[in-house]
């Protein structure tokens, strides 16, 4: 899960790393407050999960409470690059004299965490590691030692931070490990991490990414989640226990396995092309079981799209054979009819596997006027794109 | 032959007496699995009777090590728990340990990667959030339905459950050595290459099919190696060309990879090692078939 910045920010605070006062508002009044509080100079900044605010005009400074009123208005329902601003932070500002990038993360291809560190921070960070790597150093952390005072000495040292901040950064270093690790998060950077003319070293920027696997030990962590945005068939499967994301297309998908599932989204785009470039209109995976229940609940969720004209199911019949796969349809049909709801659009099923044969059978003689069942995925996805395309 | 599980492999299971280990010591049974135990050191002493089958629980693995000569465990304990099991199951320096659990914090998986490679890397880990090991005819560790295939020349290694299987079964009639789940986690243990390589060195492997999806780089790195140092016939596919592109924040992953990870990268770099790619799983298990045929 990506953090706002106003979320990363106060997560900093937490973990004692040294970030400037500030707070966050939802309406243009909240912010005028928030202005009055904070009594100096501000900056208001447009709260999204996208790069560009600054160019799309999402950041200004504001020196007077009636600016932050401007701004604040102008800022709150802004889009950026999609996304709607539904949050302004606000903190009051301070002066840089110079700009460094920091980061931990987690290093998928050497299995560790690695610290990037860079005297050369700000908003070309992703040029300089291009043109002059030399400025941008890369450190593999071991989970068992973590970040310890020498370790982070030994950063600011290779990274060729000045020396009269050693004392601050060794400090910040080990407090961004302590969140990291503290709060399981697989990104923790701030660009930039700036010294004020005083010397003083403050985090002004916050972007951290949580693990969700780890949620269950964070109970805290849930008020990060930001139910506004998310839609609401990806909340409604959420709640169901269903991996659910909403896309733009035609065909409703449901299959078995991550993997199996983005196969079908290939197979149904690239079949599209032959019949009105129909697209999947969501990813859903109902897991390696494939139940009755979960089936039900799968198929609620595709069917109460109103984008979607036809639905494919894509069942692997491995450890649930296919014959209970097939009356997991049927049954769930049964149940979503019985819950009063619309069961009217065209359904194809593959199922294949383990008593393919007779999970084929059972769908034929149930004889039910919406289901088509065909034997090979890529004929049966073929067969959900021209249904859908159909009752476009 | 096969790689890392065979007919001499003895199994222990962590989490055997939970409702996913029970159900799946009974499959693993079924299928011809030489199963010597489980662990779970509150029920340590006891004995569990599987159709028929008394298995012994253990109060750890290396209790169970001693007793019965396990070399293999199989872990279906919850995440919460997963990190001590694994790190229970290398400090008893027990050859093979294969992680099913789903949903296991990656720190976690780091943290036990990390320790095993301070302790030599003597336990291979495969896993987290796989669907185990499958050498046909011989022995089957984890969840893989051991009825859709016989063993014959093939083997395959892929990062998904399910589209292992439906490989497994459009190429029934020919077989397969070994088949590796190695897991869809960002953190794995074994990866393609260590597969790619077993398979090399393993004399009833002919041909091998490569499953990738789209993140991370592993694929690519896999392709490299192929390049380099895999003379057997490989055949690939990629699941997630269509798939939408993922939110990524901050520079960090950019500045890291250097790559995006997407399918048309994947496969191009996987046919610039002279793999076949299947642009669907039907047209990958064709190509392979052609590639039996040649052989």
């Amino acid at each position: 899960m990506d953090l706002y910045e106003y979320q990363g920010r106060a997560l900093f605070a937490r973990h004692g790393v040294p970030v400037l006062d500030g707070g966050v508002a939802t309406t243009t009044q909240e912010a005028v407050a928030l202005a009055e509080r904070l009594g100096d100079r501000v900056v208001v900044k447009a709260q999204v999960k996208v790069g560009g605010r600054g160019k799309a005009g999402g950041v200004k400074l504001a020196d007077t409470v009636d600016e932050v009123n401007t701004h604040a208005t102008n800022i709150l329902g802004m889009d950026i690059k999609g996304h709607t601003v539904e949050k302004v932070m606000l903190t009051v500002t301070a002066d840089i004299d110079e700009e460094y990038y920091f980061s931990y993360l987690l290093d998928r291809a050497n299995r560790t965490f690695l610290c990037i560190a860079s005297t050369a921070g700000g908003m070309e960070i992703e040029e300089v590691a291009h043109t002059a790597p030399e400025k941008v150093v890369k450190l593999p952390i071991d989970a068992g030692t973590g970040v310890t005072a020498e370790i982070a000495d030994g950063i600011v040292t290779k990274a060729g931070f000045p020396e009269d901040l050693r004392d601050q950064l060794v400090d910040v270093f080990v407090k961004l490990w302590d969140a990291f690790v503290a709060e399981d998060a697989t990104l923790v950077e701030v660009n930039p991490l700036v010294r004020t003319p005083e010397g003083k070293v403050l985090a002004l920027d916050a972007k951290v990414t949580l693990d969700e696997n780890a949620d269950f030990r964070h109970p805290d962590n849930a008020e990060f989640e930001d139910k506004s945005s998310v839609d609401p068939l990806e909340q409604r499967a959420k709640d169901s226990g269903l991996n659910y994301v909403k896309l733009d297309g035609s065909v409703g998908i449901i299959g078995n396995g991550a993997g199996l599932v983005m196969s079908t989204l290939d197979v149904v785009s690239y079949a599209g092309e032959g019949h009105g470039g129909v697209k999947p209109a969501n990813f859903l995976d109902i897991g390696g079981g494939a139940s009755a229940a979960v089936m039900a609940n799968g198929l609620e969720v595709v069917l109460s799209d109103p984008q979607v004209k036809a639905v494919f199911v894509n069942i692997f019949g491995g450890i649930t054979a296919c014959d209970e796969v097939a009356r997991g349809i049927l049954g769930a049909l049964q149940t979503l009819a019985d819950r009063g709801e619309d069961v009217t659009k065209p359904l194809v099923a593959r199922i294949d596997g383990n008593n393919a044969e007779e999970g084929r059978k059972i769908l034929a003689d149930a004889n039910h006027p919406l289901i088509t069942v065909v034997e090979t995925m890529d004929a049966a996805a073929d067969k959900a794109a021209e249904l859908a395309n159909k009752g476009a | 032959m096969a790689i890392f599980l065979n007919e001499n492999s003895k199994v222990i299971v962590q989490g055997m007496t939970g409702s996913e280990g029970m159900k799946h010591t009974r499959r693993m049974l079924k299928a011809g699995t030489e199963i010597v135990g489980g662990v779970n050191p509150r029920k340590a002493g006891t004995k569990v009777d599987v159709d028929g089958v008394s298995l012994p629980v253990f109060a750890s693995v290396q209790e169970a090590i001693a007793e019965t000569g396990a070399n293999t465990s199989v872990v279906f304990v919850p995440p919460a728990f997963s990190k001590a099991a694994v790190v229970e199951a290398i400090d008893a320096e027990i050859e093979l340990v294969i992680v099913i659990t789903e949903g296991i914090p990656v720190h976690d998986s780091v943290t036990f990667w990390n320790y095993a490679e301070s302790k030599g890397n003597k336990t291979r880990i495969v896993g987290p959030n796989c669907p185990g090991i499958a050498s046909p005819g011989k022995s089957n560790a984890g969840i893989t339905p051991a009825d859709i295939t016989g063993s014959g020349p093939i083997g395959l290694v892929s990062k998904s459950g399910t589209l292992t299987y439906q490989l497994m079964y459009e190429l029934r009639d020919i077989g397969f050595s070994t088949s590796v789940g190695i897991g869809g986690d960002p953190v794995i243990g074994t990866t393609h290459i260590d597969c790619l390589k077993a398979f090399e060195e393993d004399p009833e492997t002919k041909a091998i099919v490569m499953i990738g999806e789209i993140g991370g780089d592993a694929e690519e790195r896999a392709a490299e190696y192929i390049k380099n140092h895999v003379t057997k016939p490989v055949v690939g596919y990629i699941a997630g060309f269509t798939a939408p592109e993922g939110k990524t924040m901050g520079h960090a992953g950019a500045i890291i990879s250097g790559s995006a990870g997407t399918a048309e990268s994947k496969k191009e770099a996987l046919e610039a090692a002279g793999v076949k790619v299947g642009k669907t799983p039907s047209e990958t298990a064709r190509l392979m078939r052609e590639v039996i045929e040649n052989l």
